[in-house]
C-alpha cells in the first residue's frame, strides 16, 4: 500500500525524522486557514500518489493565506495522470540551501535490503541513476545488522556528502531506516532530504509503502487506506475477504490459487482473439477451499459487474475435491436464485473429477455448462461474451 | 535420484497439532513420506495420530531432531510466529526448511533468510508455497501425491495451482521433483537454485519452468540457463494480461513500471533457448515434444 505524502510525513514526525509543519485540506477555505495556523510563507501541494505533480501544476508557492486558497482552488480537482486531486497539503515554507536523495527499499533479487544515497538530489532519481551513476551510492543493509549511526554515515560518505554535513545528515537516515523497519515498510524515500539556509536538515517530500502483509501488527496501517477512488467492486470483495482486482473485460474469472487464476486470464484473453476481442473481466481467487459461501461470495461480486457477459469457473482440485466444488457452485446458484443471470462454463480436474462433474451435470442448472479442459472452458466463455 | 528431497529424507512437522498442520501431516503419510514427529512447545509430550501411526510431539527443533534423526522440517505456522519457528528450526541445524505459511512480512522474511545465510547449513524453501514432492519417495509440503508419479521431468514454480496444473496435463509422463518455490517477493529457493540442481540430478532429462509476473527472477534465471543448463527447458510465465500497479494474488506478482512484465520475462528466456508455451496446455506439448527428441 502506497501513502499520500501527509501520511508519510506524519509517520516520520512520530519516528523523529525531523520535518516541516503540515496541515491536509479538502477545500479552499481549509487551505486558507491551515495557512494561517502555519503562518508566513507555505506551500500548497496536491497530494495524489503519482510522481510529476510539480510539473503538472500540481504543487504553488503561497507568500499569503490568501494566496494559499487561490492555489488550493487550482489544485483541487486538476487531473494529474489520471489521479483526480481531492486533497491538498498546506505545507510550511523552508529556505532551501541544498537538496539531497535518499531511500532505503526491499531489494528482492539479493535478498536483503538497500539504501540509495545521493548528495545530488531533487531531481527525477531515475534520471540521475541513468546519467550520472557514480553520484547515486547503492549500499547492500543486511536485514539483521540494519542501519545504525555508524553504517548511516558510511552511507552518507558513499552518496558524496561532504565531511562538515555527514554529522548532520546520519542521524536522519537512522531515524528513516527506524520508519522503514518499526512500519513494516519495503519502500521509504525521501526527495528531497534538503539542508535548510539556517543548517538543518529536513525530508521534505516522502513516499511510503507499506506491506500489507505485516497489517496484523500495525492496527493504523488499515485507516491509512485509501476508500476514494476503489473501484466499488473490488471494496465488496475485500469486505468478503476475496482476492478480487477489477480489469475491463466481459468474461469473468474465478479460479482457485494466484497463479492458476492469472494464466486462466491469460487463456480467456487468447481464446476471446478468436471470438470479437472479449477479454477476462477481472482476477478473483478463491483460494484452496472453494465452499459455497467463498463461491457465492465471489459469483455475487462478478455478477454485480455490469459488463460480464459470461463467467468462466476454473478449478483444479489438489488437497481440495472436486465434488465439493461442485457442491460448492450448485449452492452458491441456489443462494444467489435470480440474480443468478449470466451463462457459467464450469471446468473441474483432478481430485474426484468425476464425481464433482456428475453433480453438476445432475443439477442440470440452465445456466451452466461444462468443459473439458482449460482451453476449451475459456473458448466457452469467450464464445458466450461475444454473443 | 531427485532434488532436495529423497529416501533419506526424515521430516518433522513444526505446527503439527494446528489444522492445517494435521491435515497435510495425514496427507504426506499417505504419500509414503517418513515423518517421525512434530513440534509444538505447548504441546510437547504429546502425540497425534493418523491412522495407525503415532507421531511424538517435541518441545523444540533441536529436541525432535535429537530424538528422531529428521532432516527435513515443514513448517505450518501462523504468519506472526513463522519468523521466530524458521530461526529456531535454522539454528537446530535442520537441512531443509519448508515454510508453507501464506502472509508472513516480508521483513520476517528477509530477516530470516539473512539468519539462514550468516549460520548456514539450511536450505529454506518458501514461503507461501506448495513444498516439494518427489513422487513416490516423499512430499514434504501441500502438493496432492495422487496427481502424477515418478519421472523424467523436473519442475520448478511460483505458483502451487500451476504446479498442480502441469503436473496434471504431464501425468502420464511423470515428475523427478517438482517444486513449488512461493509467490513472495522473497523467497529462500530461486528458481536458479532449483535449475542448477536438476541440472546435476541424473533422472531429470528434462525441466519445466513457471514463472510468473513481478521481479525479474525468470530474467536472471534466463542468464542463468543460457550459462549453465545443458537439458532442455521449457517455459511458461502466466500473468500477460495483469495491469501495472495490481498485485495478482501473491504479494510478488505485481508489474511496476516497464518491470515484470510477462511479455519481457518470455523474450528473456526465449533468449536464453527456452521455448516458451503461451498456455499450460501448450507449454506441456512443447515439452512432449522435446522429450520425444531424446
Amino acid at each position: 500500500m502506497d501513502l499520500y505524502e501527509y501520511q508519510a510525513r506524519d509517520m516520520f514526525e512520530r519516528h523523529g525524522v525531523p520535518v516541516l509543519a503540515g496541515i491536509i485540506a479538502d477545500t479552499p477555505d481549509e487551505a486558507q486557514a491551515a495557512a494561517e495556523k502555519i503562518g508566513g510563507l507555505t506551500v500548497v501541494k496536491a497530494q495524489v500518489k503519482v510522481g510529476g505533480r510539480g510539473k503538472a501544476g500540481g504543487v504553488k508557492v503561497a507568500p499569503t493565506p490568501a494566496d494559499a486558497r487561490n492555489a488550493a482552488e487550482a489544485i483541487l480537482g486538476l487531473d494529474i495522470k489520471g489521479h483526480v486531486v481531492h486533497r491538498v497539503m498546506v505545507a510550511a515554507g523552508a529556505a532551501i540551501d541544498k537538496e539531497f536523495y535518499f531511500s532505503v527499499l526491499l531489494d528482492r533479487a539479493n535478498r536483503n535490503y538497500l539504501a540509495l544515497c545521493s548528495y545530488e538530489g531533487g531531481v527525477e532519481i531515475e534520471q540521475l541513476a541513468e546519467e550520472r551513476p557514480d553520484a547515486l551510492a547503492r549500499v547492500a543493509i543486511d536485514p539483521s545488522q540494519g542501519i545504525d549511526l555508524d553504517k548511516a554515515k558510511d552511507i552518507a560518505a558513499q552518496g558524496g556528502f561532504p565531511e562538515n554535513l555527514i554529522d548532520a545528515v546520519a542521524p536522519v537516515l537512522v531515524s528513516l531506516y527506524e520508519v522503514f523497519t518499526a512500519e513494516d515498510a519495503t519502500l521509504v524515500e525521501v526527495n528531497p532530504l534538503v539542508l535548510t539556509e539556517s543548517g538543518d536538515i529536513l525530508a521534505l517530500d516522502g513516499k511510503v509503502t507499506l506491506d500489507e502483509n505485516a497489517e496484523f501488527r500495525h492496527a493504523h496501517h488499515a485507516g491509512l487506506a485509501d476508500s476514494a477512488g476503489a473501484d466499488p467492486l473490488e471494496e465488496k470483495a475485500k469486505a468478503s475477504g476475496l482476492n478480487y482486482v477489477k480489469l475491463d473485460g466481459e468474461v469473468g474469472v474465478i479460479g482457485n490459487g494466484a497463479g492458476l487464476v492469472m494464466s486462466t486470464l491469460d487463456v480467456v484473453a487468447y481464446a476471446g482473439e478468436k471470438h470479437g476481442g472479449v477479454r477476462p473481466a477481472n482476477f478473483l481467487d478463491i483460494g484452496g477451499g472453494a465452499s459455497a459461501e467463498v463461491m457465492a461470495a465471489g459469483l455475487d461480486v462478478i455478477l454485480g459487474d455490469p459488463q460480464v457477459k459470461s463467467v468462466f469457473v476454473n478449478v483444479f482440485g489438489g488437497i481440495t475435491a472436486c465434488d465439493a466444488v461442485a457442491n460448492g457452485i450448485v449452492k452458491a446458484l441456489e443462494i444467489i436464485g435470480d440474480g443468478a443471470t449470466k451463462p457459467l462454463v464450469v471446468r473441474l480436474d483432478g481430485n474426484n473429477v468425476d464425481k464433482g462433474r456428475s453433480i453438476l451435470a445432475a443439477a442440470n442448472h440452465p445456466l451452466v455448462t461444462l468443459a473439458e479442459t482449460m482451453d476449451e472452458g475459456a473458448d466457452k466463455a469467450a464464445a458466450l461474451a461475444a454473443k | 535420484m531427485s532434488i532436495f528431497l529423497n529416501k533419506d529424507s526424515v521430516v518433522i512437522v513444526q505446527g503439527i497439532t494446528g489444522g492445517e498442520g494435521s491435515k497435510h501431516t495425514a496427507l504426506m503419510l499417505a504419500a509414503g513420506t517418513r515423518v517421525v514427529g512434530g513440534v509444538n512447545s505447548r504441546k510437547a509430550g504429546t502425540t497425534v495420530t493418523h491412522g495407525d501411526v503415532e507421531l511424538p510431539v517435541f518441545a523444540t527443533v533441536s529436541e525432535a531432531m535429537e530424538k528422531t534423526g529428521a532432516n527435513v522440517s515443514v513448517a505450518f505456522v501462523p504468519p506472526a510466529f513463522a519468523k521466530d519457528a524458521a530461526i529456531e528450526a535454522i539454528d537446530a541445524g535442520i537441512e531443509l526448511l519448508v515454510i508453507i505459511t501464506e502472509g508472513i512480512p516480508v521483513q520476517d522474511t528477509a530477516e530470516l533468510w539473512a539468519h539462514a545465510q550468516n549460520v548456514g547449513g539450511t536450505r529454506v524453501i518458501g514461503p507461501n508455497c506448495p513444498g516439494i514432492i518427489t513422487p513416490g519417495v516423499a512430499l514434504a509440503g501441500i502438493t496432492p501425491a495422487t496427481i502424477t508419479g515418478p519421472g523424467p521431468i523436473g519442475l520448478v514454480s511460483k505458483s502451487g495451482t500451476l504446479t498442480y496444473q502441469m503436473m496434471f496435463e504431464l501425468r502420464d509422463i511423470g515428475f523427478s521433483t517438482a517444486i513449488g518455490i512461493g509467490g513472495d517477493p522473497i523467497v529462500g529457493t530461486t528458481h536458479i537454485d532449483a535449475l542448477e540442481a536438476f541440472e546435476n540430478d541424473p533422472d531429470t532429462k528434462a525441466i519445466v519452468m513457471i514463472g510468473e509476473i513481478g521481479g525479474d527472477a525468470e530474467e536472471r534465471a534466463a542468464e542463468f540457463i543460457k550459462d549453465y543448463v545443458t537439458k532442455p527447458v521449457v517455459g511458461y510465465v502466466a500473468g500477460f494480461t495483469a495491469p501495472e500497479g495490481k498485485t495478482m494474488g501473491h504479494a510478488g506478482a505485481i508489474v511496476s513500471g516497464s518491470a515484470g512484465t510477462a511479455q519481457a520475462k518470455k523474450e528473456a528466456l526465449e533468449a536464453a533457448g527456452v521455448t516458451v508455451g503461451k498456455t499450460p496446455s501448450e507449454a506441456a506439448a512443447l515439452l512432449r515434444e522435446v522429450l520425444a527428441t531424446l
